[in-house]
């Protein structure tokens, strides 16, 4: 038999095989980067939060307690950064079976991992995200009474959000392939599926000749995707001209519009 | 319009003993001002005179060494001090614009009255067309900042901070980063609000705004108020050898 008869047979016995594989992968990555997302802004807006409010450099509950938490957040970033999410899979899995008794699943485990690795991650890129916003429109914002959680909310984190759009795209893409190592702890993701495919016949080449196409279909796919949501929240380039006939329409409009909603009120 | 004159205090900012230091360097040694309402006040001097910190001091910008700062009798330096409250009522206009990147011009102008005023958002909306219409720019609420000209964008960050209804106004170097044919723009509405009785602290190099706009001029040196008056007398008759000498510079 060739190379091809043997993909023919793989694809036509194993398809869901395959395909549950390639779901369990997809799901890892969408729901490490998405959680990650999460870890990381979470994590990227109180590195940032200023120890002193309001430029009195006094030590206060607040001050002290922020110290200790962003000592916490540091630790977790070089922990989860300095090891090899392999290591950390196995640790997790096995560890928390081990010392505390609970015994979850090996897809739990796997998704705990990817989460809490892209979250550390995640964190590091949401904090230049943060800094590389002009920091006379943080002035501004507060020039105009906002607090800072009004500025961060408003003015800071939805640019930083665009500006590590690329970033995030490309975690994603890397979790897409590097959920592989989870396979460590026997989460039936595509690259573990597949070496169960591979044992069944002991043809090595031909399963995983799938499974690199599947993988490439994915990251290939969802690069696109990425770039068309980048240029989507850019928003338009052009800006339609309000006439200056219409804008006194436009106010009277507004005025009824107001009149109207104290009426209904 | 957006100030309302205080019957009790007849100053609206007062400044007493201001010292403000970044680490060993002394920018500003002491300075006393008081503002009256609907006063214009303009802060001329050299580069690094502490014009601009002064200025930034007063918002809390940047927050001073020592010295007191009172809004309408109180300091604001005290604990416990509602700074938001206060920065919503002394309103800032930047040398860079500083518009929000994120928005549009209507959006710019509304999300303040939005999150900080509490107003709702046809309220807000109305409030900004007003605003923008006086500033010229009501034609341009769809545009991003990035698509403006300098002198339509700090035109939009002058309706940005009327649209909060302040009691003051503090505008650094409004002009300085601006084409020299977009300079006219921007001094004529500014010129326009100090007309309206609005409180207004301009820091400048425009000596002519200075002197046909202001109630009353500051020269600055060396991190010290080292002479004030009225226009005429500062730019006709100046005291100090330093204001002489910054005048010539300033007007050859």
């Amino acid at each position: 038999m060739t190379t091809w008869d043997w993909i023919e047979r793989f694809l036509q016995l194993y398809w869901p095989q395959f395909l549950k594989g390639a779901g369990w992968t997809l799901l890892l990555a969408i729901i490490g980067t998405v959680g990650g997302f999460v870890i990381g802004l979470l994590i990227g807006v109180v590195r940032t939060t200023p120890l002193y409010s309001g430029g009195q450099k006094r030590r206060s509950l607040r001050s002290v307690l922020l110290k200790i938490v962003n000592a916490i957040l540091a630790v977790y970033i070089e922990v989860l950064r300095g090891t090899p999410m392999m290591v950390q899979a196995v640790l997790v899995f096995y560890g928390l079976m081990e010392f505390a008794g609970i015994d979850i699943t090996s897809s739990a485990a796997g998704m705990l991992v990817i989460t809490l690795n892209t979250g550390a991650y995640m964190a590091e890129i949401v904090r230049g995200g943060i800094q590389s916003v002009d920091p006379g429109q943080t002035e501004a914002s507060k020039a105009i009474g906002m607090t800072h959680w009004q500025t961060m909310l408003n003015v800071v984190l939805p640019q930083t959000i665009r500006n590590i759009l690329p970033a995030t795209g490309n975690e994603f893409i890397v979790n897409l392939k590097d959920s592989s190592v989870l396979s460590v702890i026997m989460v039936s993701e595509l690259f573990y599926s597949t070496q169960v495919i591979k044992s069944i016949y002991y043809r090595t080449y031909e399963p995983f000749l799938i499974a690199a196409t599947i993988y490439l279909f994915f990251t290939f796919t969802s690069s696109r995707l990425l770039r068309l949501l980048e240029k989507r929240m850019d928003g338009p380039s052009n800006y339609t001209l309000i006439s200056s006939a219409t804008t006194p329409e436009l106010l009277k409009q507004n005025r009824r519009y107001q009149a109207g909603a104290t009426r209904r009120r | 319009m957006p100030h309302q004159k205080d019957a009790l205090s007849q100053h609206v900012i007062e400044v007493r003993g201001l010292h403000k230091s970044f680490g060993d360097n002394p920018i500003l040694k002491g300075i006393d001002l008081q503002v009256s309402a609907g006063e214009v006040v303009s802060i001329i001097g050299a580069s690094g005179s502490g014009k601009s910190t002064f200025l930034r001091c007063i918002n809390l910008l940047e927050w001073p060494t020592s010295g007191e700062i009172l809004f309408q009798g109180e300091n604001v330096l005290e604990r416990g001090y509602n700074i938001p409250a206060y920065r919503e009522k002394v309103g800032m206009v930047f040398q860079q614009f500083n518009l929000f990147s994120n928005m549009n011009v209507l959006q710019n102008c509304m999300v303040g009255q939005i999150k900080v005023g509490r107003k709702s958002k046809e309220e807000a909306r109305l409030t900004a067309m007003d605003y923008l219409e006086k500033v010229g720019l009501a034609q341009y609420i769809h545009a991003k900042p990035r698509q403006l000209s300098g002198g339509q964008q700090q035109r939009v960050a002058i309706a940005r901070a009327l649209c909060m209804e302040p009691e003051a106004l503090l505008f650094d170097e409004p002009t300085s980063a601006l084409d020299p044919e977009m300079v006219g723009e921007v001094l004529k509405v500014i010129t326009d609000l100090a007309h309206t009785g609005l409180t207004l602290m301009v820091v400048t190099h425009e000596m002519a705004f200075a002197r046909d706009v202001s109630d009353r001029v500051l020269f600055m040196d060396d991190g010290v108020i080292a002479e004030e008056g009225e226009p005429a007398g500062i730019f006709t008759n100046p005291k100090s050898e330093r204001l002489r000498e910054f005048l010539t510079r300033f007007l050859s």
